[in-house]
């Protein structure tokens, strides 16, 4: 894995353990996971269900805590618990558009918030923030305050995205972000994600089992499976059908579609 | 494709009375299904499950299911009483959905379902079905039957309870089964190999096989024949290797907006919905 | 699903509430508001139940209107009269009219509810987001001071308190809140558990909240609804408790016209003059059975997951 010396890298993950539970019930869901981001680049997790990587996206987010290992993020190595700082640096896009979002909240309670706890409360300023967040992510002003249930799965995900973005994040940590959307949701969905990330200069790490998707958004991607990195590739060489490991390469002819030959070929990997 | 169809639909109508409005979950669809793997495609609120459900007439209350005709190897299931419909479900048309852990009874070791399942079509004592539960573990290529026999479903991972889900299934010997989503919940290579052990029953036992899905490429390669369903109507049928040269444009529209390994896009093409494809031909 | 929605004739006040695009944090609030209120106006017990309420506060409200005479005058030489037209529900030992009696008891009835409900709600709703949200040691002291106020028997619990305390209304009330709010702490911690592993809860945690912000803005109003259930609920057995502390002569002292104190009284002459305790009786019944349903039907408009 190879980054070049003058892209500084926004996010560091060195040697990354994760264990749930304890004892003779503890999982241990992440092994010794490494990889560097650089800024404005777009990094993909793939894996199986099981694979650890949305483990290792929330480790990152500092929703659940190292076993071991360093996590950096724009040069800070973080601690047990994030500053309030880091909710400026570093949000989270996540996969069920139906649970992200409070049932009793309106939209315009959903992004104001964020600016209230960091001080942006002054009404004008948080009035037409909300308004451009909106309107980024292609949702007009009479969406502002209808509550979650009045609106379809993929206008919530643009409120997620555009709940992620009002704080102007240098990092989107995208955690299978159209797994539950409609085909045609998914491709607006993604349209978007790529202009945002265009337009800001975002650096995204996205998790996601579908590889079309992520060699689609990312450069380069990480194959993960049972906790530990199989191996690291570019997008080229995914789709060129390079892969090294014979693990990815099952994983990517798997995702072409059914082939009954191919099926009776499939091992399991421990 | 064989030349005498197993089930036939014709303007099949399922309708949910409400308080305000009334909504029309399949607005008259039609078509046949042979001993072949018939694939049925849409996004959600098409009317896919819908239509699956209707063939069982297991749409929940309020709903109303009407048809011009509804025929299962010469058994006419609109007109056919309960009783007769629930000698139907299970024995000659089975059904398997998205999610095992909701079919299989939680207190209870899959291999005993399995087993009671032969029990209850064949009336065979219960050591002779407990064999049999083996038998058609083994069948679905599970490698370690005794084991995975005494498991309960909360032990046992998703693709290991959908094979569970069609050993049950396999008591009966049917001859058309429905699915509804049966690989949506499972990681690629687990719905890989569930695919291929669908795919040999299908030709060793002559079933027909109804494969409701959201994933437009899966279906494609998976299946004989393709239904595209868009807002309760059939859109397109065609053989699954004619997909790419569909004609409707809700169907191009679909695939060109699928991001494709093979083919890198700078952006995705966004489907434009047509009023006009809710009410125009069908196919 | 295809709809075809019949084009209704709405007003402009209704217009403005089943908005599709509120225009204001207001309109937005009000509108699912008069939304659940709908779905609660289709329920002919819960509309029972509401109307129980109803008549109850304003027969509370309204008692110097609906009655002339006084709750305490005596009138010895007219003691124990059947209905009549003269006393619609007869008078007691002491000749006192026992229709006005009611009617002031339903005041302090509802007092009783409302103070306990007021200081028992929020208390119970506090202590268990905050034991379901902190976790730990401070899950673990709150819940056993919880089930150590489980532990006892309602009525034992308020008798012990009011014996100690002395009698009166006040310290019934702060007895029967001492033994009501356990059930709520434990519901609020309940639901909180399944709360906290939301993703809207990672969500706003990523934001920088703090606990206090998640617990009170977050965590605390999805609770909110199967509390007022419950509530609802238990509305009926508070008026019971209080009518047994009554009955015991340790809540309202005489001559004070508690139901429950007024079915004491008047239990020596239930077989010949049975209107003395059956008429309380039969208000206590009416009002908890209205009570039960109100909860029953807050809870298939508030909770629909149920059932």
């Amino acid at each position: 894995m190879s980054l070049s010396r003058s892209a500084p890298a926004i996010l560091e993950v060195d040697g990354l353990h994760v264990i749930f539970g304890q004892g003779s019930d503890a999982v241990h869901a992440v092994r010794d996971v490494s990889f560097r981001v650089a800024e404005g680049a777009a990094f993909g997790l793939v894996g199986e269900s099981g694979s650890g990587k949305t483990t290792v996206l929330r480790a990152i987010a500092g929703l659940v805590a190292p076993a071991a290992g360093r996590i950096a993020v724009a040069g800070q190595v973080q601690r047990a618990h994030r500053e309030p700082a880091f909710a400026r640096v570093c949000q989270m896009v996540f996969q069920d558009p139906y649970g992200s979002l409070h049932p009793r909240h309106t939209v315009d309670r959903v992004l104001s918030e964020p600016l209230a706890i960091h001080g942006f409360a002054r009404r004008g300023e948080a009035d037409r923030r909300i308004e451009r967040a909106l309107s980024e992510v292609g949702l007009g002003p009479g969406f502002r305050f209808r509550y979650p249930h009045q609106l379809s799965g993929g206008q919530r995900q643009r409120v997620s995205i555009a709940r992620a973005l009002i704080l102007e994040p240098r990092i989107l940590l995208l955690d299978e972000p159209t797994s539950a959307l409609d085909v045609s949701v998914q491709a607006e969905i993604l349209n978007l994600l790529a202009r945002l990330r265009r337009e800001r200069g975002l650096t995204y790490v996205l998790v996601s089992h579908n590889l079309a998707i992520v060699a689609h958004l990312c450069e380069r991607l990480l194959v993960m499976n049972a906790g530990r990195v199989v191996e690291e590739l570019t997008e080229g060489q995914l789709r060129a059908a390079a892969p090294a490991e014979p693990y990815t390469r099952q994983l990517l002819q798997a995702s072409l579609g059914y082939d009954r030959q191919a099926a009776a070929q499939l091992t399991t990997f421990d | 494709m064989s030349s005498t169809p197993i089930l036939t639909v014709e303007d099949l109508q399922v309708r949910f009375p409400g308080r305000v409005a009334t909504v029309e979950a399949v607005r008259g669809v039609s078509f046949e299904v042979g001993r072949e793997k018939l694939g049925i495609v849409g996004e959600s609120g098409s009317g896919k499950s819908m239509t699956g459900r209707a063939i069982l007439r297991l749409v929940p209350p309020p709903g109303r299911v009407t048809a011009r005709r509804l025929e299962f190897e010469g058994t006419d299931l609109l007109a056919a009483s309960e009783p007769a419909m629930r000698d139907i479900r299970g024995h000659r048309i089975a059904m398997v959905l998205q999610d095992p852990k909701f079919s299989l009874n939680p207190v209870m070791p899959v291999g005993d379902q399995v087993a009671e399942a032969w029990r209850v079509h064949s009336g065979a004592s219960w050591r002779e079905s407990r064999r049999r539960a083996l038998e058609m573990l083994e069948a679905v290529r599970i490698r370690n039957p005794e084991r995975v026999y005494g498991a309960y479903p909360h032990e046992v991972s998703g693709g290991m309870g959908q094979r569970v889900m069609i050993a049950m299934m396999l008591a009966a010997g049917p001859d058309l089964l429905i699915a509804d989503e049966p690989t949506s919940a499972l990681d690629v290579t687990v719905q890989m190999q569930v695919l291929a052990i669908l795919d040999d029953l299908v030709t060793e036992r002559g079933m027909g096989l109804v494969f409701i899905s959201h994933d437009l490429n899966l279906v494609a390669s998976f299946c004989d024949r393709v239904l595209i369903m868009y807002a309760g109507r059939i859109v397109e049928t065609c053989r699954a290797r004619d997909l790419a040269a569909a004609r409707h444009p809700y169907t191009q529209g679909l695939l060109r907006s699928l991001p494709r390994i093979d083919r890198p896009v700078a952006e995705l093409a966004v489907l434009d919905r047509d009023p006009a494809w809710r009410d125009g031909p069908t196919a | 699903m295809t709809a075809t929605a019949s084009t209704a004739r709405l007003g402009p006040w209704r217009a403005w509430l089943l908005a599709e695009t509120p225009a204001s944090r207001a309109q937005a609030r009000l509108g699912q508001a008069y939304v659940a209120w709908l779905g609660f106006r289709r329920n002919p017990l819960a509309m029972i139940g509401l109307g129980v309420l109803i008549a109850l506060v304003l027969i509370a409200l309204l008692a110097p209107v609906l009655t002339s005479r006084s709750p305490v005058a005596q009138d010895l030489g007219l003691r124990l009269k059947p209905p009549s037209a003269q006393f619609w529900f007869g008078t007691d030992e002491l000749g006192r009219d026992i229709y006005t009696r009611i009617l002031y008891g339903s005041r302090i009835t509802l007092v009783i509810v409302g103070l306990v409900v007021i200081m028992v709600a929020p208390v119970g709703l506090l202590i268990g987001t905050a034991a379901g949200y902190l976790g730990g040691w401070v899950d673990t002291v709150l819940m056993r001071v919880t089930d150590v106020f489980l532990a006892f028997p309602r009525l034992i619990l308020a008798l012990a308190f009011v014996s100690a305390l002395g009698p009166g209304i006040e310290n019934a009330v702060i007895a029967i809140a001492f033994t009501a709010w356990p059930p709520y702490a434990r519901v609020a911690r309940a639901e909180t558990l399944t709360i906290r592993r939301s993703d809207f809860i990672a969500a706003i945690r990523l934001q920088g909240a703090g606990p206090l912000r998640i617990v009170l803005g977050h965590v605390a109003p999805l609770c909110t609804s199967s509390l007022i259930v419950r509530v609802g609920q238990d509305m009926a057995g508070i008026i019971l408790t209080a009518a047994g502390l009554g009955f015991l002569g340790l809540g309202a002292q005489p001559p004070a016209p508690e139901w429950g104190a007024m079915i004491a009284s008047g239990r020596r002459f239930l077989l010949d003059q049975w209107w003395v305790a059956t008429m309380p009786g039969i208000s206590i019944l009416v009002v908890s059975l209205g009570f039960n349903l109100l909860g029953d039907g807050l809870r298939d408009v508030l909770d629909p997951k149920v059932g």
